[in-house]
């Protein structure tokens, strides 16, 4: 078996559109990735770009109506999700795939204790006994760094900090050892100190128990030490996909080259304001027949108001959606790498 | 917890005290009196009632009195029913409320949540726009329309129940749907809003992403917050369903408490008008206690000092 290299997710030409009082919103609208086992992939782009809601179909999580998952295969260790039966896709769920979301404060059950949350997990997926599913809960509370868990276990979230309930997310979503791990926006409601501590505790757990994550973030900072490849997400599209070194030395498309300027650079000067894309996210439901960016796009031409830009292959993993996508790879490989 | 409890009881006191003395305000304010009826009394008769009852004593005398004897609980005796105490006729009739409300507040509550909580399930669904129909209805139909209706209906039509007067369990039963309807719609209507947000919430989600059966979900992770607003209004409820509603006892002509409050005050029956007003605001403030209480064990978060 070729277990340790296989693809445990593939998505192919996925779109989930929401129903809306103002018309149809293309929230992820063919979107196509593949997912290594043991691998990390980052999904990067700004609010709005789908990134939720392309996870929330591989979880088929979304809300239906007035969302729908109306074209595509999501491939999980080899069955496609989307034909499997509700029953079916609930035993995967929590138990082979496992997902942490953006606000650990709202993401926990106010009304139920710490223990009754992640112990339901293990009894139902796992058939633990009471006493085996608390034990269990002590042991992944103190995995994931929960101080004196036999202590803590029975208090409610509200008793938690912030960052104390996101580890307790963590541990709810590692506690059937899942094959993989959905962290979306892990520790953007968090602050700065302890987003690196949620992040290197995702890192580690990942290599002990080596979970395949996705990790979504709108901040590119976040996914530089994390990741082997990186999709660049915008208006429910990809806009560049490649490895996660190559992205960050030469990227072939304007708005990654925008989101990576927009990076908070550690040499970067005090008090200069920090590099912004101008303008906002395109409405999903109302997009012209060009290429969504053009308006916001430092080198945009004619064409790209018109025509509906190409996925350009730069080389066997780089892709890139763009009219101009070789001319601004041969710009980044000139102008060398700004971000290492 | 306990400190909390005795703190909001004996809160009680002062406050129903402050409702007797601004319902006797009322009264004293209000023209005539009771003995200012149609029947003139002779002089001297009223001359020696008047002694009787203190009523040639300074006001603040016999405000002071009569909170005095309110303090003991003895609110006197009524002027219209003679010989029979406050305390006597309020325990007579109130029994009569009490059994048509708790029954209707039971109705309501087995109503307006099974059909509250169906309806923000199969949201959008023919059994939803139904239901919030017919709460819709419910909340507009006053009960002394309702009333009269049911009983044309039911027993002047079908007779399958008397219309009216006490006596074996049929006669309750459409009092108590006339009663029990408004509130059924209001429950049912809290129960399908707060349903449907705490539905939409993120630890729904999370819930779901566990792998969890619908079942559990629901009953174990969304009902209690989606019946917190149902909660905070049933203990009024409770409160002014058990005290008697007037309209439902006058239609059905049930001896209840409403009934006989309505007519002391027509009576200016001043004594017994103040033991029931005294009456019904302890239990009304014991209600919401009893509420408040209940919300520390649906929600954590609620901590009494
Ligand atoms: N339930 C819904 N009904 C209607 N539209 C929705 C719904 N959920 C998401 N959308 C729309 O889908 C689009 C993509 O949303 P998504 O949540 O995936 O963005 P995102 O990339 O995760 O953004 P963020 O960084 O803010 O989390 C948005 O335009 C959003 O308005
Ligand atoms: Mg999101």
């Amino acid at each position: 078996m070729n277990e340790k290299n296989g693809t445990i997710l593939s998505v192919n030409d996925l779109k989930t559109y929401f129903q809306t009082e103002d018309g149809v919103v293309k929230a992820v609208d063919g979107i196509t990735f593949e997912l290594k086992r043991g691998e990390t992939l980052g999904i990067v782009g700004e609010s709005g770009s789908g990134k939720s809601v392309t996870n929330l179909s591989v979880m088929r999580l979304i809300p239906e109506p007035p969302g729908k998952i109306v074209n595509g295969d999501i491939i999980f260790d080899g069955v496609d999700v989307r034909k499997l039966s509700i029953e079916e896709v609930r035993k995967i769920r929590g138990k082979r795939m496992a997902m942490i979301f953006q606000d650990p404060m709202t993401s926990l059950n106010p009304y139920l204790k710490i223990s009754t949350q992640l112990m339901e997990v293990t009894q139902l997926h796992l058939g633990h006994s009471k006493q085996q599913a608390y034990e269990h809960a002590v042991e992944m509370l103190r995995t994931v760094g929960i101080p004196a868990p036999e202590n803590r276990i029975d208090n409610y979230p509200h008793e938690f900090s912030g960052g104390m309930r996101q580890r307790v997310m963590i541990a709810m979503a590692l506690s059937c050892q899942p094959e993989l791990l959905i962290a979306d926006e892990p520790t953007t409601a968090l602050d700065v100190t302890i987003q690196a501590q949620i992040l290197e505790l995702i890192k580690d757990l990942k290599k002990d128990l080596g979970t395949s994550v996705i990790l979504i973030t709108h901040d590119l900072g976040v996914v530089a030490g994390m990741t082997e490849n990186i999709i660049v997400m915008y208006a429910g599209k990809v806009f560049e996909s490649a490895p996660t070194k190559e992205l960050f030395a030469t990227p072939a498309n304007p708005y990654t080259k925008g989101l990576l300027k927009s990076v908070p650079d550690p040499a970067h000067e005090e008090g200069k304001p920090l590099y912004q894309i101008p303008g906002l996210p395109p409405d999903v439901a109302h997009l012209p027949p060009g290429c969504p960016f053009a308006e916001r796009c430092e080198r945009a031409e004619d064409i790209c108001e018109r025509e509906f830009p190409p996925f350009v292959q730069i080389n066997e993993n780089h892709h890139s959606l763009c009219h101009f996508a070789k001319e601004v790879y041969a710009e980044s490989i000139n102008q060398g790498s700004t971000i290492s | 917890m306990l400190k909390f409890i005795l703190k909001r009881l004996i809160i009680i006191i002062p406050m129903a005290l402050l409702v007797v003395t601004l319902t006797w305000g009322l009264i004293r304010i209000a023209p005539g009196n009771f003995y200012s009826g149609e029947k003139k009394l002779p002089p001297a008769i009223e001359a020696n009632i008047t002694k009787k009852y203190g009523l040639d004593k300074p006001w603040y005398v016999q405000y002071g009195k009569m909170m005095w004897n309110i303090v003991q609980l003895d609110f006197g005796d009524s002027l219209k029913y003679q010989g029979q105490s406050v305390n006597e006729i309020i325990w007579r009739h109130f029994p009569y409320s009490a059994t048509i409300g708790l029954l209707a507040y039971m109705l309501a509550l087995l109503i307006g949540l099974s059909a509250g909580i169906i309806a923000a399930l199969k949201q959008n669904s023919l059994f939803d726009y139904g239901s919030m129909a017919l709460a819709m209805l419910g909340l507009s139909i006053p009960n002394f329309v309702l009333g009269p209706i049911l009983v044309l209906v039911f027993s002047l039509w079908l007779f399958w129940v008397p219309p009216a007067r006490w006596g074996g369990i049929s006669s309750l039963i459409l009092p108590v749907i006339t009663l029990a309807a408004i509130y059924a719609a209001y429950i049912a209507r809290l129960t399908r809003a707060g349903m449907l947000e705490v539905l939409r919430s993120d630890y729904i989600r999370t819930a779901r992403a566990k792998g969890l059966s619908e079942k559990t979900v629901l009953l174990k992770h969304a009902l209690r917050g989606g019946i917190i607003p149902v909660v905070s209004f049933t203990g009024p409820a409770l409160a002014s369903l058990l005290a008697g509603t007037v309209v439902v006892e006058k239609v059905f002509a049930i001896p209840g408490l409403g009934k006989i409050f309505i007519e002391s005050v027509f009576n200016r029956d001043e004594p017994l008008t103040l033991g029931i007003v005294a009456f019904l605001s302890i239990l009304i403030m014991v209600f919401n206690l009893a509420v408040d209480i209940s919300y520390g064990f649906l929600d954590p978060r609620i901590r009494y000092e």
